[in-house]
C-alpha cells in the first residue's frame, strides 16, 4: 500500500476489507448493495478500475457469485460481499464452486434475520457460514474478525487459505466490525507458497489437455470419491489451519468464549472479572471452519467451566460442547439478535459473576 | 478424392447421448465450424448450462466451465472479464435462459458482454421429461400442461431474440432454424456472425435456434422437424432482429 509499512490508518472495517484485497492482488469484484457492506463495492468500485480491474455490480447476488465462479474458474482472484439476504441467494453458487473446487472470497458483513431482519449486529449465520449453507453436504473456510486489523489481516489469509485447498473462503463479521473506525496498519501481503492453478480453464491453447471445471460427477464411484477427499481435505485444514486467541486461561477455572464483535465486550467483561479476582480467562476461536476444537479440548483438561456468549439463541455452543471434554459444563448467554442487543461489558461480567460463583 | 465433409476440429470424434431426431448435435456442429472457421479452438472457454446440453465438455474439445441452471451469462460474464482475450459463450435452452435464467440473461446483454449466446429454443424442458416451457406453444400439451399450455394461466411463449433485441447493449439478435438445408446454411451464416461480433469485439451477440425435441413432443424425428417449420417458425419469425455492427 502506499502507506507504508509502519503508518497507521484509521479506517472502517469494510474499507480495511476491500485494501486488503487489493493488497491481495484481487483484481475482480463482483457485488449486489445491501446494508451493512456498501463500503465494500463502493471502495472497490472506485480502486478497481484505477488498477486495471473489474468492477461489476451485479444484478443480483445470484448474478455476483455466478460472476465470481466464472472468474475463479479461469484462475484469478475474486470476491464478492454481502450480508443475510444476499448471502442466502449466494448459496447455490457457493455450492456450485465447493462441487467443483474453486476458491473464491465471499465477505459476509452479517445483519439480523430472518427474512429482511434489519441491519443492526447478529451472529445468527454462524449456523450458516459453517454449515456449508447450500444443498449437497460440504463446508467452506470461515474466518472471523473482531477488529479493523483483523479484518484486513483475514481477508488476506482468506485468499492465501482458498487458494491453497481450493475451497471458497468466508470472512464473517457483522456491521460492528464492519462500519468501526480503528487504527490500521496495512501491512505488505504476506509472502505465501500457493500452488499452480493448473486446473483453471485458460482456453486450451495448442496441444494443451482440455480443462473442465464443473461439479457434475456421474462416473461410477466418481462423488463418492468426491466426498471422501473433500472430507480428507476439510480434515487436513483442521490440522493445519486452526486460529484462534487465549487471553489469560493458564490459571483460569471459567473460560469464557466467543467470536468476532462479541469477544471484544467479553474482553472487558473478563478484564473487570480479573480485577475482582476472579480467575477467568477468554479464547476467541479465529477460524470458525476449521473450528479450533483442539484448543477447547486441551483447555477443558483442567478447566471445567465455559460460558459461550453469542448475538443469537446459540449457534456457536454446539460446537463447543462437540469440543469440549466430557465432564465439562457449558453454559450459555445469548442476545438474539435486535435492535438494541448488543450486551454491555456490565451486563456480561454480570453474566460472568453469576456462573464463576455458582 | 476431394474430400467435402468432415467432422469439425472443434467436435470430439465421440458418440453424442443425444435422441434421435434431437437439433442439439446440429447446434453443436455449427458451433464448432464457426470456431474452426476463426481458428479460435485454442482460445474458447465454454460456458456449459444445465439441461440436455450439459455435456458439451464431452463433445466440444475446448475449454468448459459448467454454470448453475440459467446462470451461463453470468459465468460468461466473470470468466470474459477475467480473460478479455479469450473467446467466451454459453449455450442454453429455454428453460435455463427464459425462465431461471432470465435476469442473467438480460442483464449481460444490456451491459453488452462480449460474449456469444447460442439459445436453443425446443418448446419444453428435455432434459426433466418434457414439462412447460417459458417457449412452450399456446395449447401445446405437455407433462405439466395436460391440458395444453392455456395463456389466460401460463402466459405466452416469449420471443427472446426479439426481446433482447430492444436492449442498447445488444450487438447482434437472431433466429435461426435448423430443419431444412435452406435453413441449416443461413443458420451456419448467423452462427458465424455470432462468433464474428465476438472476435471483431462488436458486442454481445444472441443467436436462438429453433429445435426439435421428438422425445418430449412424442413425436417421430420426421415429423418432429415438419413441427418446427409448420408450428414455430410461424410463431417464431426467423431473422435478424439486431445487427449494429452490419456484419
Ligand atoms: C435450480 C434448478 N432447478 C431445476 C433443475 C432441474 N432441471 C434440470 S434441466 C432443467 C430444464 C432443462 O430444459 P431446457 O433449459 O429447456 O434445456 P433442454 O433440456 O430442453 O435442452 C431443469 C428444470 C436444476 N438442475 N436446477
Ligand atoms: S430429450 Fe429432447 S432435447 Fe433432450 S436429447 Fe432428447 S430430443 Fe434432444
Amino acid at each position: 500500500m502506499e502507506a507504508g509499512l509502519s503508518t497507521k490508518l484509521f479506517v472502517k472495517g469494510n474499507e480495511a476489507v476491500a485494501m486488503a484485497s487489493v493488497e491481495a492482488g484481487c483484481r475482480y469484484y463482483f457485488g449486489y448493495p445491501i446494508t451493512p457492506q456498501s463500503d465494500i463495492p463502493e471502495y472497490l468500485s472506485r480502486e478497481l478500475p484505477r488498477l486495471g480491474g473489474e468492477f461489476i455490480q451485479a444484478e443480483s447476488e445470484i448474478g455476483a457469485i455466478n460472476m465470481l465462479l466464472g472468474a475463479s474458474a479461469t484462475g484469478v482472484r475474486c470476491m464478492t460481499s454481502s450480508s443475510g439476504p444476499g448471502i442466502s441467494l449466494k448459496q447455490e453458487g457457493i455450492s456450485y464452486m465447493a462441487g467443483s473446487e474453486l476458491p473464491g472470497v465471499i465477505v459476509d458483513i452479517m445483519r439480523q434475520g430472518p427474512g429482511l431482519g434489519g441491519i443492526d449486529a447478529s451472529q445468527a449465520d454462524y449456523w450458516q457460514a459453517t454449515r456449508g449453507g447450500g444443498h449437497g453436504g460440504y463446508r467452506i473456510i470461515v474466518l472471523a474478525p473482531a477488529s479493523v486489523q483483523e479484518m484486513y489481516d483475514l481477508t488476506m489469509l482468506a485468499f492465501d487459505l482458498s487458494d491453497i485447498y481450493r475451497i471458497p473462503a468466508m470472512v464473517l463479521a457483522d456491521s460492528v466490525i464492519g462500519q468501526m473506525k480503528e487504527s490500521l496498519v496495512a501491512n505488505p501481503r504476506p509472502v505465501a507458497t500457493l500452488p499452480a492453478k493448473d486446473w483453471a480453464v485458460r482456453g486450451r491453447g495448442e496441444g494443451q489437455l482440455q480443462q473442465v471445471v464443473k461439479s457434475l460427477k456421474l462416473g461410477d464411484g466418481e462423488m463418492e470419491a468426491h466426498h471422501w477427499k473433500m472430507h480428507a481435505r476439510y480434515q487436513e485444514l483442521a490440522d493445519a489451519e486452526c486460529r484462534w486467541e487465549e487471553l489469560q486461561t493458564d490459571d483460569a477455572t471459567l473460560i469464557v468464549t466467543a467470536f468476532g464483535s462479541v469477544a471484544r465486550i467479553a474482553r472487558t467483561a473478563v478484564a473487570m472479572a480479573r480485577a475482582e479476582g476472579m480467575q477467568v480467562g477468554l479464547l476467541r476461536p479465529i477460524t470458525l471452519f476449521p473450528f479450533p476444537s483442539k484448543a477447547y479440548a486441551d483447555l477443558s483438561t483442567r478447566c471445567k467451566r465455559f460460558l459461550d456468549i453469542e448475538l443469537s439463541t446459540g449457534q456457536m455452543v454446539d460446537d463447543v460442547r462437540l469440543s469440549v471434554a466430557r465432564d465439562t459444563e457449558v453454559d450459555f448467554y445469548g442476545r438474539p439478535p435486535g435492535a438494541g442487543s448488543l450486551p454491555t461489558p456490565e451486563e456480561l461480567f454480570e453474566q460472568i459473576a453469576k456462573n464463576y460463583r455458582r | 478424392m476431394k474430400q467435402v465433409f468432415s467432422r469439425p476440429e472443434s467436435l470430439k470424434d465421440i458418440q453424442t447421448h443425444f435422441c434421435p431426431g434431437c437439433h442439439h448435435g446440429s447446434v453443436h456442429r455449427l458451433a464448432a465450424e464457426a470456431m474452426d472457421e476463426f481458428g479460435v479452438r485454442g482460445e474458447t472457454i465454454g460456458v456449459a448450462s444445465v439441461g440436455c446440453s450439459v455435456f458439451l465438455y464431452g463433445y466440444f474439445d475446448v475449454d468448459v466451465i459448467e454454470a448453475p441452471h440459467g446462470r451461463a451469462p453470468a459465468v460468461a460474464t466473470g470468466a470474459k472479464r477475467a480473460r478479455p482475450d479469450r473467446i467466451v459463450f454459453s449455450y442454453q435452452g429455454d428453460g435455463d435462459l427464459a425462465a431461471i435464467g432470465t435476469a442473467e440473461i438480460i442483464h449481460a446483454a444490456n451491459r453488452g458482454e462480449d460474449i456469444t449466446v447460442i439459445f436453443v429454443n425446443n418448446t419444453t424442458y428435455g432434459m426433466t421429461g418434457g414439462q412447460m416451457a417459458p417457449t412452450t406453444m399456446v395449447g401445446q400439451k405437455t407433462s405439466t400442461s395436460p391440458y395444453g399450455r392455456d395463456h389466460s394461466k401460463d402466459g405466452y411463449p416469449i420471443r427472446m431474440a426479439e426481446l433482447l433485441a430492444q436492449l442498447e447493449g445488444v450487438g447482434f439478435s437472431a433466429r435461426v432454424a435448423v430443419n431444412s438445408p435452406k435453413n441449416v446454411m443461413q443458420a451456419k451464416k448467423l452462427m458465424k456472425t455470432a462468433f464474428r461480433y465476438q472476435v471483431e469485439k462488436k458486442g454481445f451477440a444472441f443467436i436462438e435456434v429453433l429445435a426439435a425435441c421428438p422425445t418430449n413432443w412424442g413425436m417421430n424425428p420426421l415429423a418432429a422437424n415438419q413441427r418446427v417449420g409448420d408450428e414455430m417458425v410461424p410463431y417464431f419469425p426467423l431473422g435478424v432482429y439486431r445487427n449494429t455492427a452490419n456484419l
